[in-house]
């Protein structure tokens, strides 16, 4: 099958440093925003004020928490930087998401009543609101993008954690590489500052305890805050997204299959610049994402290739991003100067 | 190049099998009843159809993740032997799988006044990790039969089944692999869920006649009947499938979808986004709308979706729309599994040349002019069309065709 190429129209990131390409530009040196108190003895990286009053109108606002929020205000900045706003209509849209928030107080009241089971189950019927369902969703991040930015192509929406951002970039480039997309919109949201997502990340044994360290001194993850999208197109554009790959199996083989997703990528150019998007530390080279914006989970993979693509536009000759799961799966992506 | 279907399984509230199912839907069977599986008092919708496990436990129903890891393995393992195939199976798994999280019963169980005292209480619990975590039940549901590669979890909720089955003929068309399996998985049917349901105003609450609850298309529709239920088709590559000589049960034909720009809950009014996902589906296959002989209607018995259905029925296919019932009559409405399973049902369908009924319809809707087959009968058609509109505004519908 021919193969078009694909490139970077548009990003957007939002994320502990702000939104917006200029205030990642410097991500590299930029001091970790943290917050170790709120959720002790866990450090993350909140999520910046940001200005969603301004981008999402209040009524669509009403209908969301700050997840949903975070992810449709990125998926708004990757529209406007294309410049593609005109062209929503036909945009195919892949997120990666999680779950929404709970209502953590609701949740809190019942676990320091412990209710029998027709206590609990009208405490519920007494305290949900109706709104936080559609909140919680999944799915329903992708349907606020198309309400509030009038996207109206293919829409789907991919879970699994971290592999679920890389297969939703992998899934929209290859799309639009085999002429099935002519505009795709991929990205994902992780909104760490939820105890239900803390809860959920501790189950695997390795959240870090105490006082905020670098990946490389740590042996657990720090989650941290973020969104990004990627408009993705055939052309023309600066950035060329020339390789992504995805594979998944038992745990022991992942450093061979992480090795044979790059057998197809194109060479290592002299200046490369290598990121690492996993949650732990690893013996490969390259940026740490998790150093600066704590592992942001179905984003990061996302927010790697978003980085990258910008730090080409600034004249980086080739990135190269790699990322395992904490749980399962491999990813690799390669980005390049348009010919 | 067409793609075939070799393997067919499915689990509904009607039982276990393909076949079984089959049998109970052309004889017009309910399979929603009152909820046994934990305590309704005083809830507003008190049945679905449901699909209760031997280790469902008093005050400890097994999790939705863990009932759809079950309900997926189950037919898999159907479609996987009815294909003639075997783990590991060469091709990635496509599956729609509900939202997962930690449930009351284990959150109570880990005997915390607090989340930081939760938190603390389950670090490090692996088995609660591999049961919530959201790529949990389909990494398993991977491991279990072998797929390749990350496998595929999506979640258009009401659309995702049929989401499913388009990821997965995309991938063969792309050429990235000669077959897949593409499925769908739904348990969500616990207190929490059923209450965030009920809140949203979406179910019936018929709870004086449960199996008269699901009545898509009529009058007195009033919500739609939540449902466990699966089903898994295995796709492969027509030449594929006959070089190794496999028998074929039928073909998917095409697929399109639309995302609505309306609202969450609420097609746009004039039914466009539906009938651009049905449409689209349509010349993906490379069929005019009169090919389809036969539709199987997203038909919740909501009130909304009957009535947008319909419309969107009357503007694609004319004043004469080809035969449209709703399984949900019978199953109630299996969410993230419904296309899956309806695709199963149009496959099936095609290959006796009978439609399955839409039962309940004692008071049809007028004003919706359609034939809704209120009773099975035999029926000459080549296509048919399976429509999955999902809740958030992601609408999928998929073209199914007879095996030659």
């Amino acid at each position: 099958m021919t193969r078009r190429p694909v490139h970077v129209l548009g990003l957007g990131i939002a994320s502990s440093l702000g939104d917006g390409a200029e205030a990642h530009r410097g991500w590299r040196d930029a001091v970790p925003v943290l917050d170790e108190a709120r959720f002790a003895p866990h450090p993350l990286h909140p999520l910046a004020p940001l200005p969603f009053d301004k981008t999402i109108p209040r009524r669509e606002s009403r209908q969301m928490e700050n997840w949903q929020r975070l992810g449709t205000h990125a998926a708004g900045l990757a529209i406007a930087d294309a410049a593609l706003s005109e062209r929503v209509a036909e945009m195919d849209l892949v997120v990666a998401a999680g779950g929404g928030e709970r209502d953590a107080a609701l949740d809190a009241q019942i676990l320091a009543t412990r209710p029998d089971e027709a206590g609990l189950h009208a405490a519920l019927m007494n305290g949900l609101r109706p709104t936080l369902f559609l909140a919680q969703l999944s799915n329903l991040l992708a349907g606020s993008i198309s309400i509030v930015h009038g996207v109206g192509g293919s829409s789907r929406t991919l879970m699994g954690e971290e592999i679920a951002g890389a297969e939703a970039m992998r899934m929209a480039w290859a799309r639009v590489a085999a002429g099935s997309s002519t505009l795709a919109l991929a990205g994902g949201a992780f909104l760490a500052e939820r105890p239900e997502i803390l809860l959920l990340h501790a189950m695997g044994g390795r959240l870090h305890r105490g006082p905020w360290v670098p990946m490389d001194e740590r042996e657990g993850l720090v989650l941290g805050s973020a969104a990004a999208f990627l408009l993705l197109g055939p052309g023309p554009g600066m950035v060329q997204l020339t390789h992504v790959a995805t594979d998944q199996g038992p745990p022991e083989a992942s450093e061979a299959r992480l090795d044979a997703l790059l057998i197809d990528a194109p060479p290592a150019r002299p200046g490369a610049i290598e990121i690492w998007a996993g949650p732990f530390g690893t013996p490969r080279p390259g940026l740490r994402l998790a150093d600066q914006f704590g592992h942001t989970v179905e984003a990061a993979f996302p927010l790697a290739v978003a980085l990258g693509a910008m730090m080409l536009r600034d004249g980086a000759p080739q990135i190269r991003i790699a990322m395992r799961g904490a749980f399962r799966g491999e990813a690799v992506a390669v980005l390049e100067p348009s010919e | 190049m067409r793609i075939a279907v070799t393997g067919i399984g499915m689990v509904t509230a009607l039982g276990w099998g393909a076949e079984a199912n089959w049998e109970a839907m052309l004889a017009g069977r309910s399979g929603v009843r009152p909820i046994t599986r934990f305590d309704t008092t005083g809830m507003r919708t008190r049945f679905a159809a449901s699909v209760d496990l031997p280790e469902d436990r008093p005050r400890h129903p097994v999790s939705v993740a863990e009932r759809s890891r079950r309900l997926g393995e189950a037919v898999i393992a159907e479609a996987l032997a009815q294909a003639g195939l075997e783990a590991p199976f060469p091709g990635p798994l496509c599956i729609g799988l509900p939202p997962v999280e930690i449930e009351w019963p284990q959150r109570l169980e880990l005997n915390a006044a607090d989340y930081p005292g939760l938190i603390e209480a389950a670090s490090g619990r692996l088995d609660l990790q591999a049961e919530f975590l959201f790529g949990g039940t389909a990494t398993r549901l991977a491991e279990r039969f072998g797929t390749r590669g990350v496998p595929q979890t999506v979640t258009t909720a009401c659309a995702s089944g049929s989401s499913a089955i388009q990821m997965a003929i995309e991938a063969i068309r792309r050429g990235e692999t000669d077959c897949a399996i593409a499925a769908g998985a739904e348990a969500s049917l616990q207190p929490e869920t059923l209450i965030r349901f009920s809140l949203l105003q979406a179910l019936s609450t018929r709870n004086d006649a449960a199996e008269k609850a699901s009545r898509p298309f009529t009058l007195s529709r009033d919500g739609f009947v939540m449902a466990d239920g699966a089903g898994a088709l295995v796709l492969e590559r027509e030449d594929h499938a006959r070089a190794r000589g496999a028998a074929i049960l039928g073909y998917v034909l095409g697929a399109g979808e639309a995302a609505d720009k309306f609202h969450r809950t609420r097609s746009t009014p004039d039914g466009s986004a539906i009938i651009r996902a049905m449409s689209r589906a349509i010349a993906d296959a490379g069929l005019e709308p009169s090919a389809i002989g036969y539709v199987n209607a997203h038909g919740t018995s909501t009130p909304e979706n009957d009535k947008m259905e319909a419309l969107a029925s009357h503007a694609l296919f004319g004043e004469a729309p080809p035969p449209i019932s709703s399984t949900k009559s019978m199953i109630g409405h299996t969410l993230s599994a419904a296309g899956a399973i309806e695709a199963a049902v149009c496959l099936l369908a095609l290959r006796d040349q009978m439609l399955p009924p839409t039962i309940n319809n004692e008071d049809p809707d007028p004003e919706l002019r359609l034939d809704t087959v209120p009773v099975a009968r035999k029926h000459r058609f080549e296509a048919a069309l399976s429509n999955s509109f999902g809740f958030g505004g992601q609408n999928v519908s998929v073209v199914l065709g007879r095996a030659d």
